[in-house]
């Protein structure tokens, strides 16, 4: 069917309302994750905000006992602040070297069948759920500690430490790995024809050419180390505790927040909302550590020329 | 020269022993996934039968089993991918097909961005304050569902988006060219495209919920029943849960018992991550240019 | 003027392959000692392969063979007991697009002294070759700035002064010239001159007129065969080859 020219119509006779609905749609879809935000926010702020109501901020923030549950009740972070700082040490101890010192061999060193191996069976393990570590920390981590230290508790901070630094070794090889591999082979070139060994090249050169970006990385394992719940909840204890001995019990943010949701507490009570005002830190203290991690990645991006 | 040469000795031995140590630190990394999976399936397999399998969670470790627990899984895992998935996906098609580069655009993206990085956990709170208190859903296999979908939703459309972005630009110019509409565009050839790198995403986002405790803790899933859920309200137990129950109690049999739970959870997960890859490469075949 | 005088560096029927592919075909080179020498040829005639392994840069290439022989100072470069790392130590290179280290001019040039255990004087030897690379008046006040706030040209220099701070005997160049503007070209081709003293200089380059006008003896290399080989003056005016004499004369490449 063959129109001629004066039949042709070229503006839009419905104005295509199919299309427009369908694009709200889409765009309700992706304000989803705005919504999601503000209601991370909104919740922990209101609920936070009733909590200071009642217990003053100061207290909170820098009291040394934490027993919201028992009597006397006491509202004090800190013990639980200790705690999850016991484990993030630990788990840096873990994963930093050992993630960097990976990629450094994946990066600088391993050929390509090598990586092929390596690479899949680190995204294996970046992949097994926080459960499974929680279980290994109980079950073989921990009496493996107790046979060395015969003075380790059987809920200590040792044990989960290490294993969330496990948990998270993956994520910083794969990073560091990246942050290696963005250093351009020229500069190798240079390095390597001026008549500098494989090490020298490396240590001198190809690292600090990517610091931002493995710094970067650093912080973010940091902050997943954080936010760490199933394995500290299992093998770390419930027992919030001012200390710095790896070896004790102790409990962690993540892990309080876990006995509150566990147990009896009637919600709207004062000891309930605890529950909030931690998570609130736990929130602002990730939150910040993974815009730092941004801005590092961002504003420092390595130059190379 | 000579002190050239001996110097040259220790700077080469130097650069050895750094190779030694980091290829060390890489086979140890390498060497705790083996101990893991070992100890894993050493102190679970003689439990994984078809008993196991069928039977519900009991204070008798002979007679205990994780059918509450893989039912709940599933159940969760279908739930979340009917929410998660479709908003998800469009939410990255709006993201890269229709929305203007510009502030509103680089907001949302930040904005998920972040999220990405929010433990577990927080995600939980939310859900206990929002779905379970406010929307009244209490325990159910819904709420569940739906926090766990607020909780991959950031990694679906991050890995959508990647798909989607991947797709030549040629291929949109000569849809539009023969004067198809927008979603014309992107329902026909666009998404078809990108659909291996979309599911690849999407099944690895479902693996990561099946995985996860936390979440299902605050939220309120059991740890101990003995049914199958029938409903999307109904209260539901879930596979990490039911490990999670067994590991926290003192006695060795109980932890063998988890062992065997973690063997089929390993598993499943095993599964989808294999036909995740499948799909990676089936895709790779059928690409437009 | 160009007389031949003592061999320094010499390829003996090296033939160098990238797998299965000879990007050198049998190739005899002897490279006199305070002279320049450029190998000029069409693009993918294997010159910068050539260069590279006079200095065992390509052994980080996967998959290179090379038969026949390098030697230095008659010693063979790839003798299983060579050490790469001494070989370049003697034998420095200076890249096609200049690429200094992220770091401050003074840390470029000091970095191979320092990893060397060369500490002493470090002040001196910077200076050194930075007034041999005729870098000196421009940097002197600036030295610990970062050496990417160096214009291309600079940067090239800098690069050349970095090769040169552990006296090496020769100093390969990979068309150092081709990512820079005239000026600094000539610049740079006005210091090879001053170089030519004190070491020996191989140049690759695409730039026929840049080998005329600074080498003393020229390679024609095609599609991985040596051509031509003789006094630059020679192979430009009178040249043996009906190759050299199109090439020359601009009818292909």
């Amino acid at each position: 069917m063959s129109q001629t020219a004066s039949e042709i119509r070229l503006t839009r006779a419905r104005g295509r309302p199919l299309e427009q609905a369908l694009r709200w749609l889409f765009f309700a879809c992706a304000a989803i994750s705005v919504m999601t935000t503000l209601a991370v926010v909104g919740v922990l702020s209101v609920e936070t905000f009733y909590f200071f109501q009642q217990v003053p901020a100061v207290d909170f923030l820098f009291g040394t006992r934490w027993t919201p549950l028992l009597e006397p009740k006491s509202y004090g972070i800190l013990p639980l602040l200790f705690g999850t700082t016991l484990i993030v040490i630990g788990a840096a101890i873990v994963a930093l070297p050992v993630g960097l010192a990976c990629a450094i061999y994946l990066s600088e060193y391993a050929g390509n069948r090598t990586r092929d191996l390596v690479k899949p069976i680190l995204e294996i393990l970046a992949g097994i759920p926080t459960i499974v570590y929680g279980f290994f920390a109980i079950t073989f981590v921990t009496p493996i500690l107790r046979t060395l230290i015969p003075s380790t508790e059987v809920f200590n901070a040792a044990s989960a430490g290490i294993v969330v630094g496990i948990m998270v070794l993956p994520m910083v090889a794969s990073l560091c790995d990246d942050a290696l591999r963005a250093v351009p082979n020229a500069l190798r070139d240079g390095a390597y024809s001026l008549g500098a060994t494989s090490f020298e090249v490396t240590a001198k050169i190809v690292v600090p050419a990517s610091l931002s970006g493995i710094f970067a990385a650093f912080v973010l394992a940091i902050s997943r180390a954080i936010g760490e719940t199933m394995a500290v909840t299992l093998a770390a204890g419930a027992t919030p505790n001012l200390t710095l001995n790896p070896l004790e019990s102790i409990q962690t943010m993540t892990a309080y927040i876990v006995q509150v949701s566990l147990g009896d507490t009637p919600a709207g009570t004062l000891s309930y909302q605890t529950l909030f005002a931690v998570g609130a830190v736990l929130f602002s203290m990730t939150l910040i550590l993974n815009l730092i991690a941004n801005a590092i990645m961002n504003r420092y991006r390595d130059v190379y020329e | 020269m000579n002190v050239q040469a001996l110097r040259l000795k220790k700077r080469h031995r130097i650069a050895s022993a750094f190779k030694l140590f980091c290829l060390s630190v890489t086979c140890l990394a390498v060497a705790i996934l083996g101990i893991l999976i070992l100890e894993v399936t050493l102190l679970g397999l003689p439990w994984l039968n078809f008993d196991f399998l069928t039977s519900f969670p009991s204070r008798f470790p002979e007679k205990a089993g994780i059918l509450a627990g893989l039912a709940g899984t599933l159940w969760l895992a279908t739930l979340t991918a009917a929410i998660a998935i479709p908003i998800g996906v469009l939410a990255a098609v709006y993201l890269e097909e229709y929305a203007k580069p510009g502030r509103v655009s680089t907001f949302i993206t930040i904005n998920i961005a972040n999220l990405a990085g929010v433990p577990s956990i927080v995600y939980g709170i939310i859900g206990l304050a929002i779905f379970v208190r406010f929307l009244g859903l209490d325990r159910s296999v819904l709420a569940g569902a739906m926090t766990m979908s607020l909780l991959i939703l950031p990694v679906i459309i991050i890995a959508s988006r990647e798909a989607i972005k991947a797709v030549p630009s040629s291929l949109r110019q000569v849809a539009f060219a023969l004067g198809a509409t927008r979603w014309q565009v992107t329902r026909d050839h666009v998404l078809p495209q990108a659909m291996p790198g979309i599911l690849t995403g999407v099944i690895l986002a479902l693996s990561r919920a099946i995985g996860e405790t936390a979440p299902l803790i605050m939220i309120g899933a059991l740890t101990y029943i003995a049914f199958v859920p029938e409903g999307p309200m109904d209260e539901f137990t879930a596979l990490p849960i039911q490990i999670y129950n067994w590991t926290s109690r003192p006695q060795q049999a109980f932890h063998e018992l988890a062992s065997a739970g973690i063997i089929v959870l390993l598993l499943v997960l095993l599964i989808m991550n294999a036909t995740a890859v499948w799909i990676r490469y089936r895709g790779s075949k059928n690409k437009f240019m | 003027m160009t007389q031949a005088t003592e061999v320094l560096l010499q390829a003996s029927t090296v033939s160098i392959a990238y797998g299965d592919q000879l990007a050198v075909k049998s190739v005899t080179l002897p490279i006199y000692q305070h002279r320049i020498t450029s190998i000029i040829g069409p693009s993918g005639c294997g010159k910068s392969t050539l260069l590279r392994s006079f200095n065992r840069m390509n052994d980080f290439i996967d998959h290179v063979t090379l038969t026949g022989e390098i030697s230095f100072n008659d010693q063979n470069i790839y003798a299983p007991d060579t050490d790469p790392v001494a070989v370049r130590l003697n034998i420095g290179m200076v890249f096609q697009k200049p690429n200094p280290f992220p770091k401050t001019i003074y840390d470029n040039v000091a970095w191979a002294p320092s990893i060397n255990g060369l500490k002493d004087n470090m002040d001196d030897r910077v200076e050194q070759a930075l007034k041999q690379a005729a870098l000196w008046d421009e940097v002197k006040d600036r030295l610990h700035e970062s050496a990417l706030n160096l214009s291309g040209g600079q940067q090239q220099r800098l690069c050349i002064a970095r090769a040169l701070a552990m006296n090496p005997l020769v100093l390969l160049m990979d068309e150092p010239c081709s990512a820079l503007d005239p000026v600094s070209t000539a610049r740079i081709e006005d210091l090879l001159f001053e170089l030519k003293e004190k070491l020996t200089i191989v140049i690759v380059t695409h730039n026929m007129q840049q080998a005329a006008r600074v080498s003393d003896f020229t390679a024609f290399m095609e599609n991985g065969v040596l051509i031509e080989y003789g006094p630059t003056e020679t192979l430009f005016t009178n040249p043996e080859n009906q190759r050299t004499e199109e090439y020359v004369t601009g009818r292909f490449g």
